[in-house]
């Protein structure tokens, strides 16, 4: 990796914390935050390899200590508490809305992009998330689906269009994904 | 924004390495779910919090913290269990998720973040193989914690800019007015930082040929 792909990486594990600052929107025992948000971007603007990094990395800091999650959470006990299987999904997350990304690259919109980060940002999360949350909980598979997913689809939709938005912006002006081989060997 | 988790005291715990503390935790959760017991998870609470806050003399708040953002859950746990399966399996799960994160919290507050980063590079030293340098990993994570004021400072200066010029900054409009330039602006920013970095050596190998180089007289 070139010292610009850390240097990105390390931004967007930056943005992910600075938007856990943001006030959080409380429903139920999660509270929609705009980290989701910093998820999808890291996917959307750097790909997948560097997005899902940049996702990691965030989590490592939260890890080793550092306040970061939302609400000023950190440390490891959020990584033992019901909602860990969230914060593991967000890597993946990343990863997969880089690689969807990277393929409609050449026609994205803000329609596609939406799409491509429901697909990542909201189908991996909760396919992620709520099996774990049922497991540490022992809720009824009703019950984690409602707490763990049901509440959180309008806003993570909205995220998800609002990151498609930037992302398209970002991409006419200062593209970070480089086009595909194939597209560059056509011109 | 306090930047760490960390409670310094001069205790048993916090001279603990942090590597056998992250294993002591990991032992702990294997035991908790392998052995689910009222019994056990109960007393592995009080072992939990004696150690929190006798050993280690953590304050209080520390662990309240912790317990209070799990709180919800505890009681829609037990309201749950009571309701579907009975009151003992309840209060054996919900004691064994406070014990759990207490217990993460404890070993959180106890160790510096330092000593946590020097633990990640540590086991990071496999994926030598794979490419990976462990020292970019320190440095990835020392311009992490540079960004985050720089990115706060950049967006109140772009919200200034946008309130001068009669923008609200606020709404799906602001999404193009503040967030996209802000965000165009902080990739450019690291993308100086990158080029900043190789021309002081950060990359072992010079991906391309540098345009200029700097002749600096011998001192």
């Amino acid at each position: 990796m070139k010292t610009r792909d850390l240097a990105y990486v390390a931004l967007f594990a930056a943005i992910i914390a600075v938007l856990g600052t943001l006030p959080a929107i409380p429903v139920g025992p999660v509270p929609i935050t705009a980290q989701t948000l910093g998820v999808m971007l890291a996917g959307a603007v750097l790909g997948a390899r560097r997005g899902a990094l940049a996702v990691l990395l965030f989590l490592v800091l939260v890890a080793v200590g550092l306040p970061l999650l939302a609400g000023g959470r950190g440390g490891l006990a959020p990584f033992a508490g019901p909602t860990a299987g969230y914060l593991l999904s967000w890597p993946v997350a990343a990863l997969v809305i880089g690689l969807l990304t990277e393929r409609t690259w050449d026609r994205y919109n803000v329609l596609v992009g939406t799409l491509v980060n429901v697909v990542g940002g909201l189908a991996v999360v909760y396919a992620v998330g709520v099996p774990v949350l049922k497991v540490a909980t022992g809720l009824p598979w009703a019950e984690a689906l409602w707490s763990g997913a049901a509440l959180f689809v309008p806003g993570d939709l909205f995220k998800a269009f609002v990151a498609a938005a930037v992302a398209d912006v970002v991409r006419r002006s200062y593209p970070v994904i480089e086009r595909p081989r194939r597209a560059a060997g056509a011109r | 924004m306090t930047l760490a988790l960390y409670v310094p005291r001069a205790s048993v715990v916090h001279r603990v390495p942090a590597g056998a503390k992250l294993l002591a935790l990991a032992t702990l959760a294997i035991a908790l779910f392998w052995l689910p017991t009222l019994a056990g998870a109960a007393a592995a609470l009080l072992g939990t919090v004696a150690v929190g806050l006798l050993v280690a003399r953590l304050p209080v708040a520390v662990l309240a913290r912790q317990a209070r953002a799990v709180g919800w859950w505890l009681v829609a746990l037990l309201a749950v269990h009571a309701l579907t399966t009975d009151l003992r399996t309840g209060a054996q799960v919900a004691l064994r998720l406070l014990t759990l994160v207490l217990a993460a919290a404890v070993v959180t507050a106890t160790t510096r973040v330092s000593e946590m980063v020097r633990v990640v590079e540590r086991l990071c030293a496999p994926l030598r193989l794979v490419g990976v340098r462990p020292a970019r990993v320190g440095l990835v994570v020392a311009l992490a914690l540079r960004f985050i004021p720089v990115l706060v400072e950049r967006a109140d200066r772009i919200r200034a800019a946008q309130a001068a010029r009669g923008g609200s900054g606020r709404g799906v409009r602001a999404l193009r007015t503040t967030v996209a330039p802000l965000l165009v602006q902080v990739l450019q920013m690291a993308h100086d930082v990158s080029e900043a970095l190789d021309a002081r050596g950060a990359d072992d190998v010079p991906s391309r040929p540098r345009r200029r180089r700097t002749q600096e007289a011998p001192r």
